[in-house]
């Protein structure tokens, strides 16, 4: 089944509040996904630092002495913000990748969730309400947000397999639905030299629309191919760094809803997702049409 | 009247309090407020009673009807008035998909759009929809008849057994078997009927085209062996 929910702010004026407003959004769609959930927040960038969001079983041990590790081993000081079983690791822009690589090589029991200048993803196993709380998503800023609950199907319930997945800087995509052919679809990305870190159909989403995007197409255009490129069902709600996109596959049997006002553009597997924003009741609601691609960018 | 807040009455015991009421019941207009896209509200209920919920809902709304004239004054979700049995269900905005679906009786009228499937494996339900209809609607419809006055989407009565179909606009295209067929003077008389019912005075039969299914797929066709 699983539940989506989305928020791309317009007004400024919003953007305190929504990690609160996402929150609420996500409590509504536990029924949809009881056994995972997880976010991909937008926050204000800092001038040339990156930020890699990272994960452990194990955050005691492995995040107490990671910003003397990393400096040992790549000589770039890294700011560390650890927060229940994640970690936000700050660095200047230009040693990212060569911390990133330190972490992937060096410390195998930390994962890496996310990198980008604004975005920070936290997912775990657990109730979607507990795992809001575990994060203090109540407490976030930013610009846009995607959340999703999961209902497994295609793979298993673990923290990896829990959406967001994000294969490129600042990009994440949620999925609701499964699709048929990951496994070829993965084959010719690995040709073309993406990597993945699960056997899950959505990474597989993730890294095709970061490979169209790598060819120099926009979000829009690399959520047009994904409709003659991936079979299956799907809802997609993606972020980047300044956009947020939807699309629905031809049959469209996954439940979507939309609502924007002035303010903010959302997204909800139901209509219930979306009852408690703010002037909600003046918003322009609709079923967004199959085969068709929505999206935004600020 | 009886009036029910969803806000403070779990929706569980509006629909047992629903399913209380019988022919004659004396509360016979009911009034259902704050619904926030609840799912199954109003489902099952077996009285010729008045329900009007005051807002948009989830799935399943109205879902096996019968006997009951439910207005929703707000968008349904997924299935709206699916399985219903006889009454009456209005939807003032739009419907999702599968509205209708597996319909035995009674009407169901949307005023706004219905989405995909909508009248799946209808079975004698009249539905009425005001605005369009998306894809694979109407697909293995068996009786009743569906009413489109604007446009129809996708492989419109797929599979279609012997359902009506009416439309105004156009259609984007027809699915396997379907083909558009000839208004004959009963057609105009039933679908002017059906209109009035559906209070829909000002609009003529003779705008309609009909569809309905030229009955290939009835019995498998031996010439097709090699194919399997």
């Amino acid at each position: 089944m699983c539940g989506i929910v989305g928020l791309f702010l317009k007004d400024k004026k919003l953007e305190p509040q929504l990690g609160a407003m996402l929150s609420t959004m996500l409590g509504t769609m536990c029924e949809r996904g009881p056994d995972s959930a997880g976010f991909a927040i937008y926050g204000a960038p800092s001038n040339g630092k990156t930020k890699i969001t990272v994960q452990s079983a194990t955050p005691d041990k492995d995040f107490a002495d990671l910003a003397k590790l990393l400096k040992t081993e790549t000589g770039v000081t890294a700011d560390i913000k650890a927060k229940s079983t994640h970690a936000v690791v700050t660095v200047a822009s230009d040693k990212a990748d060569a911390v990133t690589e330190a972490i992937r090589a060096k410390h195998p029991s930390i994962r890496i969730m996310g990198v980008g200048e604004t975005i920070e993803i936290y997912k775990e196993v657990g109730y979607p309400t507990e795992v809001a709380k575990q994060f203090d998503l109540t407490k976030m800023q930013g610009s846009h947000a995607i959340g999703h609950t999961r209902m497994a199907t295609e793979s298993a319930v673990t923290t990896l397999g829990a959406h967001p997945f994000s294969t490129g800087p600042d990009q994440c995509l949620v999925h609701n639905g499964s699709l048929s052919n990951h496994n070829s679809v993965r084959r010719q990305l690995k040709k073309d030299g993406m990597t993945f870190e699960t056997e899950n159909d959505t990474e597989v989403a993730a890294a095709y629309l970061t490979w169209r995007m790598k060819q120099g197409m926009n979000l829009g255009e690399a959520l047009e191919k994904t409709i003659d490129d991936l079979d299956g069902f799907f809802n997609f709600v993606v972020g980047t760094k300044n956009g947020f996109g939807v699309v629905r596959d031809p049959i469209a049997c996954k439940p979507a809803v939309m609502a924007e006002t002035d303010e903010y553009v959302a997204f909800g597997s139901e209509y219930r997702a979306l009852v408690n924003l703010p002037g909600f009741d003046k918003a322009r609601v609709w079923e967004p049409e199959p085969s068709t691609v929505y999206f935004w960018e600020r | 009247m009886r009036t029910v807040d969803l806000a403070t009455t779990p929706l569980r015991a509006l629909n047992e309090d629903l399913h209380r009421q019988k022919d004659g019941a004396n509360e016979a207009s009911w009034e259902v407020l704050n619904p926030r896209g609840a799912h199954a509200v109003a489902v099952g209920v077996d009285a010729p009673i008045a329900i009007d919920v005051k807002g948009s809902v989830g799935y399943y709304c109205a879902g096996m009807n019968k006997k009951a004239a439910i207005t929703v004054h707000g968008s349904a979700g997924p299935g709206v008035a699916e399985n219903m049995m006889s009454g009456k269900v209005v939807i003032k905005g739009d419907a999702s998909q599968y509205a209708g679906a597996t319909g035995r009786g009674g009407l169901l009228v949307i005023e706004g759009n219905a989405s995909s499937r909508c009248g799946i494996s209808m079975k004698g339900i009249e539905i009425v929809v005001k605005g369009n209809i998306g894809h694979m609607s109407a697909f293995m419809a068996q009786s009743g008849s569906l009413v489109v006055l604007g446009n129809a989407g996708d492989a419109l009565g797929d599979s279609i057994y012997e359902a009506k179909l009416f439309v105004r606009g156009s259609v984007k295209s027809l699915g396997a078997d379907c083909v558009e067929k000839e208004m004959r003077p009963e057609h105009h008389e039933a679908l002017g009927k059906l209109l009035e019912k559906a209070g829909l005075k000002d609009v003529k039969s003779s705008e309609f085209k009909r569809y309905g299914s030229s009955r290939k797929l009835y019995n498998f066709n031996i010439d097709n062996a090699d194919a399997y």
